[in-house]
């Protein structure tokens, strides 16, 4: 069936199978590549997206149940080639190990923080508890969290 | 993923048309995040997935003393709903404990009802609350108290043909409401979860009481032993201890491979004490 996806503020055309999900239709059908696989059953947290500002998991999703739906992935969050304040608090605190977590992480982050700015610390674990970092990395990406939570509170 | 048609039909007549043609060869979709990871695993081999969100199941109210809720509400509008705050913050309770935030995001109250999960907290707190389910099917309507929805793991009276399209909660805003539960990781479902609703009368008498246990069952239970405990007394200490007694002595779980049935009981007495207790002071607050 053909699909019409908003994906990063683009429109994408894209054949998909009714049974493909939209994980599968993101990184097998349109190569993109920044959406992760991990568990396939959405406990993991790696192929978070955004779905109209929410996120989803993308394996658990059709793809057909998505279209004139804004699909956001990580790289949505860049602004014009600049990177996203809280990706940049990730790279000041050395918030990435394997980087395989990081795209979820920075999502759910992202979707989190800004339905609550200055979130505190327990807040933030609480919002990051189902995304998996597998290198344990967790006090890091926190600090990140909470200095970009922080960077909210002021603005 | 196996393969499937896929239809998705925009009104109920054309959903139960669609049922009643493909009934145990079709799927319902609404949220997905049940059936996918069964579609995932192959666990579920559909011929056909009838997604009904465009169907017009969404929504909640209140009015004439009763809530409202579409089956299509997702668990987030539940735990970010204002009204909920004020007409049933234990639902709102509920929902805020489901999986992980991208669960709540998608999943709704109708597919978590027909999936069954015998750990699930919004069955249990459908049974605490005494809702009824409104069920759609070709021949018309019928209503099903929700004690009398579930009958087993993953299982309850709905036909294949038929669609749960909404549920009815009697008003409890005289009640205060609070759910405890363990689970072994954050996001799993529950080993052992309790739903409490207390009301307390002009004389500071306990005159309603409702305790719902999940996860030591097939299906969500009422424990009558421990809300007779507690009628009629006041809700002291030592009363809510004793009904917490009884419903650990009325259950009767199974082991599994993670947890024996001798802690499940024990889990039983402990959350009981601590739904009860914190559900005593909001009842105090409200009454």
């Amino acid at each position: 069936m053909r699909l019409s996806l908003h994906i990063n503020g683009r429109p994408r055309e894209v054949d998909v199978e009714p049974s493909q999900t939209l994980l599968d239709a993101l990184r097998e059908t349109l190569g993109i590549f920044d959406v992760k696989e991990g568990c396939g059953e959405g406990v993991c947290g790696a192929c978070t997206v955004l779905l109209d500002g929410r996120p989803v998991s993308s394996c658990l999703l059709l793809a057909a149940t998505t279209a004139h739906r804004a699909i956001t992935t990580v790289r949505g969050l860049e602004d014009d080639g600049e990177l996203h304040p809280l990706q940049q608090a990730f790279l000041r605190h050395g918030a990435v190990q394997c980087g395989f977590c990081t795209p979820g992480m920075l999502l759910t982050g992202v979707a989190y923080v800004q339905g609550h700015p200055g979130a505190d610390r327990e807040a933030l674990r609480h919002a990051i508890e189902g995304n998996l970092c597998r290198c344990t990395g967790y006090a890091k990406i926190l600090d990140a969290l909470e200095d970009y939570a922080r960077e909210t509170k002021r603005g | 993923m196996p393969t499937f048609a896929y239809l998705a039909p925009a009104t109920t007549e054309e959903a139960l048309a669609v049922l009643a043609e493909h009934r145990d060869d079709a799927k319902v979709l609404a949220g997905g995040q049940s059936l996918v990871p069964l579609l995932n695993y192959r666990l579920a081999r559909p011929r056909v997935v009838v997604d009904i969100n465009g169907l017009p199941l969404d929504g909640l109210s209140v009015a004439m003393g009763t809530l409202r809720l579409g089956a299509l509400t997702r668990h987030a509008a539940l735990e970010e709903s204002l009204e909920l705050a004020r007409s049933c913050p234990v639902l709102r309770e509920a929902a805020a404990l489901i999986g992980n935030v991208r669960v709540r995001t998608l999943g709704t109250l109708g597919g978590s009802l027909t999936h069954a999960d015998p750990a699930a907290e919004l069955p249990m707190v459908m049974v605490a609350l005494d809702a009824q389910l409104t069920v759609a099917g070709r021949d018309g309507r019928r209503t099903i108290a929700a004690r009398d929805f579930f009958t087993g793991p993953l299982s309850t009276v709905l036909a294949a043909d038929e669609l749960l399209i909404g549920i009815e909660i009697p008003m409890t805003r005289d009640m205060g409401g609070a759910i405890e539960e363990v689970s072994r990781r954050a996001g799993d479902f529950a080993v052992v979860a309790t739903t409490a609703l207390v009301r307390v009368d002009r004389r500071g008498r306990i005159d309603d009481a409702r305790l719902a246990v999940a996860g030591v069952g097939p299906t969500p239970l009422r424990v009558a032993a421990a809300e007779e405990a507690l009628v009629g007394s006041e809700p002291t200490a030592e009363r809510i201890a004793r009904a917490a007694d009884a419903a650990r002595a009325s259950v009767t779980p199974d082991s599994d491979a993670f947890v024996s049935a001798a802690y499940r009981r024990l889990l039983v007495g402990v959350l009981a004490r601590r739904a009860l207790t914190r559900a005593v002071t909001r009842a105090l607050e409200v009454s």
